[in-house]
């Protein structure tokens, strides 16, 4: 076991902005090695505390974050905001959950949570191990958003916004509109294959309005820590209209969700990492979706 | 080989058969659900066709296929699935029309866990047939779950009829889909410590005029939005009529004109 000193040492902490951190989690699924640190992660400090922008995939994680968060600053953490309800950006909640923080999440995150927390639980005991389960506790938002809220954290000013389905029904973002870093969650992806957990349609349709944020550069949920905005979102954007596309044509010419699931999309598997993870579910969701169409 | 070796042979199967244990739950499922009936394994009536993997566990396909081997006269009457280590095993019992010739129908489960999915099939002398397939749950953000719950409450009851072109002569290969979130109710709010009640399709049936094509009693393994995908004998009737119902009683009916078969 790690001294906490040494855990910070190589938990990367990123000075992107003043003020501004990220944690780049590794473009991977999640493993007992890794322990669930495969998401981005990050931090906003202003005069009064500290915002927490997603906790890790496990409790180990979320307090090698707060370690690495207490070698950069002694403010309070006032904020922990969970971008969704999936385990690589929540579990880590529970290392946080004596700091004094409010929990912040989108309206549906509470829902979302009960639905499959549970499922959760079960299904990472083999893939976390049981050490790292037994002190994990779902750890629920008390402070929810439905539209937009601000939250303050002494001279400045993060914005939150919560968007319909997309990667899932439950994506909120976070804007600090005083360095113009967006961490989008989720709802952005680089070079990690994106993840349709929500609806493809409704992920599309807010895409206009993502890139209408005035942000110079972006935290995405998984890939590097930071990239340009919006420049970031042509891969997403390309690879949403492949799949669009193909799974159109397959549901033309009466190919079933598993033959369309075998090759739609199959000209982007170069483009991205963990394509052959999640490339097939992408293809399934959205044949589910789009079958709706007249 | 002597006596020994058979032993030795044996030892070493057990051990094998255990170093890959995969649950098994069918022991205390099969008196609960069939009794004491005897159950042949064989394929020859019907199979059971499922991916390895699960993509997505909310989502998975699996298509029952049935045909009569040359010189039977038995049909297949009614098709049981069961998803062994589902929290209601019993995924779906499908009663098949007797003039409608149904040779195959999909649909789309949900999976909780790697598991056996089984299809049971009773023939027409009462006989009983099974074949199985094993599945994989794939990730762990592969919940079988609601991906849109507020949009999937809005839209329900909605009901749409795909035709398939390039169905065989005298053939219909259709998809009746309904919008419902044939929730489980399983889940804890954990908020509220309340569990959220189940709502769930429990009753379809699709008619060609008045002969029944098939006929499901569902419950919460089958995916949300229940789809059916079905190819059959068409007769020459003019409408396609669903009936559904879910558990609180909301009936669902829909008729679609048809047009003639191609022949």
């Amino acid at each position: 076991m790690p001294a906490p000193a040494a855990a910070a040492a190589d938990f990367a902490l990123q000075q992107i902005a003043p003020g501004v951190y990220a944690h780049p989690g590794a473009i991977a699924v999640a493993d007992s090695v890794n322990q669930g640190d495969i998401a981005n992660l990050g931090l906003v400090i202003g005069e009064r505390g500290a915002a927490v922008i997603d906790s890790g995939g496990s409790v180990e994680v979320g307090r090698r974050f707060l370690a690495a968060i207490r070698s950069v600053t002694d403010k309070p953490i006032i904020y922990v905001i969970n971008t969704h309800e999936h385990p690589d950006h929540v579990f880590g909640n529970a290392a946080f959950a004596t700091s004094g923080a409010v929990f912040v999440g989108h309206k549906n995150l509470p829902r979302a949570l009960a639905e499959r927390g549970p499922f959760y639980l079960k299904r990472f005991r083999p893939i976390l191990g049981d050490a790292a389960m037994d002190e994990l506790r779902i750890v629920l938002p008390t402070l929810l958003v439905a539209d937009e809220t601000s939250l303050d954290l002494g001279g400045r000013m993060l914005t939150l916004h919560a968007w319909g389905p997309g990667h899932t029904d439950c994506d909120l973002t976070v804007y600090d509109s005083q360095t113009r870093i967006l961490f989008a969650g989720d709802l952005v992806f680089s070079g990690h294959l994106p993840v349709i957990d929500g609806s493809l349609k409704g992920w599309i349709a807010e895409l206009g309005a993502l890139r209408g944020i005035p942000a110079l550069q972006v935290v995405p949920g998984h890939g590097p820590p930071v990239e340009p905005w919006p420049e970031a979102l042509a891969d997403q954007e390309r690879y949403f209209e492949t799949l669009t596309r193909d799974i159109k044509s397959a549901l033309a010419s009466g190919r079933d969700m598993r033959q369309a699931a075998d090759s739609a999309g199959a000209q982007e598997r170069a483009q991205w990492r963990l394509f052959d993870v999640y490339n097939a579910r992408n293809a399934t969701a959205a044949y589910a979706e789009y079958e709706w169409d007249p | 080989m002597n006596k020994y070796s058979v032993a030795a042979l044996i030892v070493l199967f057990a051990t094998a058969a255990s170093a890959q244990t995969e649950p098994d739950s069918w022991p205390d499922l099969k008196p609960q659900l069939f009794r004491d009936a005897v159950i042949f394994e064989d394929a020859d009536f019907a199979s059971l066709e499922a991916p390895p993997r699960a993509e997505d566990a909310a989502l998975t396909p699996v298509t029952m296929t049935v045909r009569r081997p040359p010189g039977d006269t038995r049909s297949v009457t009614r098709l049981s699935l069961v998803i062994d280590e589902n929290p209601v095993p019993l995924a779906g019992e499908f009663t098949l029309g007797p003039k409608s010739d149904v040779s195959s129908l999909s649909t789309r489960v949900r999976v909780n866990a790697y598991t056996h999915i089984r299809l049971i099939a009773q023939l027409s002398d009462g006989s009983l047939h099974m074949t199985k397939t094993y599945v994989k749950a794939a990730g762990g953000c592969s919940a079988p779950a609601s991906k849109a719950l507020d949009e999937a409450n809005a839209a329900l009851g909605k009901m749409k009829l795909r035709v398939i072109a390039n169905a065989a002569p005298g053939r219909g290969d259709f998809v009746v889909m309904l919008r419902h979130p044939n929730s489980s109710g399983l889940q804890m709010d954990q908020v509220t410590r309340l569990y959220t009640p189940a709502r769930y399709v429990d009753h379809l049936a699709v008619f060609q005029g008045s002969d029944l094509i098939f006929s499901v009693e569902g419950g919460i393994s089958i995916s949300e939005d229940p789809n059916f995908r079905f190819d059959f004998a068409r007769n020459d009737a003019r409408t396609l009529r669903v009936e559904a119902n879910d558990i609180d009683n909301a009936r669902f009916n829909a008729e679609w004109p048809l047009e003639r078969s191609g022949s």
